[in-house]
């Protein structure tokens, strides 16, 4: 085991201590920015840097998505099961929020909490509580595609996963007529979800706290809720990767016989791992669907799968800044850099090429060259590094020995 | 499991039983096009199965070396040749160019898939290869959109239309015969390629066991880009015959494709060709008694999802296929 224990990354001739201090300054100064992003767009870039910086609601989607990443994160990144419908809890998610928060069952008046008014139709639960419902639902989801499936290996899963990734959406799609009944909505999908908010009562209480934030000029609030929720991620990433079932996926991923050889409930740890990546991935997708407020079968495509893999790849499988950062740079570039390189593009050479059009060939380029140059990603996680280029320590090792004998 | 699994294959057959008295015709008809459609899934099937069997990597972008095939069966025949106003002996003869175009530029776009991004990483963990292999199917795919589009190209119908024979109302037209009649030499020359020549011996000896081939003097090398050329001139000829028979074609068009054929090459037992025909065979079944059929039928907005379900069952319940042995379980 001790030959694992990598030696600590350190500053050369920077103390411990002073190291840490420079960390915490700069993550803090990182969360001020960020908190205070949304005045500083409205106050500041949004006349200067319009055209390179994401406004709030994009902001928004771009916090939203790297939460997905993260989610990811704990599937692929800790437990090394690679899992190609993701999709699928980010559908789970929204259809949830579709059920719990529209319309879509006129039959029945459930009000409670909602931001919709007194005595619409349908079912309306607080907003804060569909969030809940939804990741929860999501993970039950995931720890029913993880029993039957989870016992594969490697690529099998993946394809497998792949498979659920398509069979939902096409669920959603067909499910108009569920032996009689509108589950879905089918093609249409469904519409007039509420918004985010802390309703009518709050809001006359606290005047400062919006009943709906679909309301309000811009998706500050939205922004607001999203970083709340990449901040709850990033934490229990944290918690969970340095406690006793984390480095039990460690060790799966690692070496799965040798876990279960010794004593790792590989099915009860593989599932665990399901379940809090769904939960987070049903998260993400109903906060999404809480602003767009609606929902369709055609937003659960494989690529958006592979997009949130790109990010996990990316940013460095297994280690939680590197993901986070994977996934807002990943998001940024997808929901506004492109756009606006293409412009900028444009503009300069007097063409007109859509470079965003083309985002999944630039992704299908990234991925296969940081497979090939640089697979642990932009910040790896020094154990996943260590295991990513085993071969070549071997390779190396041999030389040596070869070169001893001779 | 096993009775479950009984259960299940005794509902099945009473399912296709019942259907072929209540209306014979339509199922003798539904029978005769899985044939054509399974042919197309035959072909792509062997390009995963050959690349399995010697590497043991889901090689992900094959399904869209065949949308190439597809696509550069549209660009030589359709646009060089045009074939879509051409009939009898010269619409054979230049269809055969473009057949050859097709496999040929397949092949070697396959080996070029191989030798750029998967040589360098086959010591490398699992997974690393099949994400890359996914990579490069986003390429692949999005390059067609680059050259074609992202809408469907289409032409008129290159095939003679006409009847051979009539199954109620409805023709058998010689179209569907054709493909058959592509795909059978071609399954054909695979087995004599693989079975009777040096290369192919050379390629089932790497399969087995990689290290002692070496030692036998086989360059492994160049076997498994023999093997990544054979599957990709397969896949070529598969959307020869997809494009001349459907007569169009898009970016994405290798997406469910592959994931179908790849299912029939699991279904068959991964690594195993014949299987892989075999599965090809039965997923065109599946897919056509599931759309076409009249009595009680899912319908076909449900095909993927039988397809995907049928897939996950084999995995869980018998990953060694019909006719492969056990592999799911190997690290």
């Amino acid at each position: 085991m001790s030959a694992w224990r990598l030696p600590a990354v350190r500053l050369p001739g920077v103390p411990e201590s002073s190291r840490r201090r420079v960390n915490l300054t700069l993550g803090a100064a990182v969360v001020v920015v960020l908190v205070l992003y949304p005045w500083f767009y409205s106050m500041w870039l949004q006349n200067t840097l319009t055209q390179w910086l994401p406004d709030t609601s994009t902001a928004f989607t771009i916090l939203a998505f790297t939460v997905m990443g993260l989610g990811l994160n704990f599937v692929v990144g800790y437990a090394g099961l690679l899992d190609l419908g993701y999709v699928a809890f980010f559908a789970a998610g929204s259809y949830v929020a579709g059920w719990l928060a529209s319309e879509q069952f006129p039959q029945v008046s459930f009000i409670l909490g909602g931001t919709a008014p007194h005595g619409t139709p349908g079912i309306h639960l607080s907003p804060w509580l569909v969030i809940l419902c939804a990741a929860i639902f999501s993970a039950v989801l995931g720890v029913l595609i993880g029993i039957p499936t989870l016992r594969l290996r490697g690529d099998y899963l993946a394809i497998v996963t792949l498979g659920f990734g398509e069979i939902i959406p096409q669920f959603v799609n067909n499910g108009d007529n569920i032996a009689g009944h509108n589950v879905t909505n089918g093609s249409f999908g469904l519409n007039g979800i509420d918004g985010l908010g802390f309703g009518n009562s709050v809001h006359s209480a606290l005047g400062f706290l919006p009943a709906n934030f679909l309301n309000e000029a811009d998706s500050r609030w939205y922004y607001w809720t999203a970083l709340l929720l990449v901040a709850i991620t990033i934490a229990a990433s944290i918690l969970l990767r340095d406690s006793r079932l984390g480095r039990a996926w460690i060790a799966i991923r690692e070496d799965e016989d040798a876990a279960g050889a010794m004593g790792v409930p590989l099915m009860r740890t593989k599932t665990l791992s399901y379940l809090i990546g769904a939960f987070f991935g049903g998260a993400a997708g109903c906060l999404i669907t809480l602003q767009a407020s609606s929902t369709s079968p055609t937003a659960f495509s494989l690529q958006v799968s592979i997009f949130v893999l790109c990010m996990v790849i990316l940013g460095g499988m297994g280690n939680v800044w590197g993901v986070t950062l994977g996934g807002i740079l990943l998001a940024y570039v997808n929901y506004k850099g492109l756009y606006a390189a293409g412009n900028t593009f444009n503009s300069t050479f007097g063409t007109n090429v859509q470079i965003p059009e083309y985002s999944y060939l630039i992704y299908g380029i990234a991925i296969v060259l940081f497979m090939l140059v640089r697979p642990e990603g932009l910040i790896p996680s020094a154990r996943r590094r260590a295991e990513l280029h085993e071969e070549e320590e071997e390779e190396i090792a041999t030389e040596i020995a070869e070169g001893a004998a001779a | 499991m096993s009775i479950l699994g009984i259960g299940l294959l005794a509902l099945v057959a009473f399912w296709l039983v019942e259907n072929a008295v209540k209306n014979f015709n339509q199922f003798l008809l539904v029978t005769l096009n899985g044939i054509t459609n399974g042919s197309i899934y035959a072909l792509v099937a062997i390009g995963y199965t050959l690349v399995y069997g010697i590497l043991e990597l889901i090689n992900f972008a094959h399904g869209d070396v065949f949308s190439w095939g597809a696509m550069v069966t549209y660009t030589i025949g359709v646009s060089w040749l045009g074939v879509a106003s051409k009939s009898g002996v010269g619409l054979f003869a230049l269809l055969l160019v473009a057949l050859l175009g097709a496999a040929a530029f397949c092949a070697t776009l396959n080996m070029a898939v191989e030798r750029v991004a998967y040589r360098r990483l086959r010591n490398a963990p699992r997974l690393a290869p099949l994400i890359t292999a996914i990579g490069m199917s986003f390429v692949l795919s999005n390059a067609i959109a680059v050259f074609y589009g992202f809408n469907y190209v289409s032409t008129n119908p290159i095939l003679p239309q006409g009847a051979i024979f009539t199954i109620g109302h409805q023709a058998y037209g010689w179209d569907k015969l054709i493909v058959l009649l592509i795909t059978f030499p071609a399954l054909a020359g695979l087995t004599y390629v693989v079975k009777r020549t040096r290369w192919g011996k050379a390629m089932r000896a790497t399969a087995q066991n990689r290290d002692a081939a070496r030692l036998m003097g086989i360059d492994v090398d160049r076997a498994i880009s023999f093997a990544f050329g054979l599957g990709g001139a397969l896949a070529g000829i598969g959307g020869f015959a997809y494009l001349v028979y459907f007569t169009q074609g898009r970016f994405d068009l290798g997406f469910r494709i592959g994931l179908f054929a790849f299912t029939a090459a699991v279904l068959g037992g991964i690594g195993n060709i014949a299987g892989a025909a075999l599965g090809g065979y039965l997923i065109g079944f599946i897919e056509n008694f599931n759309s076409g059929l009249t009595w009680h039928a899912p319908g076909p907005n449900w095909t993927e999802s039988l397809v995907f379900i049928l897939l996950i069952l084999i995995l869980v319940f018998r990953p060694h296929g019909l006719l492969g042995e056990s592999l799911s379980t190997r690290s």
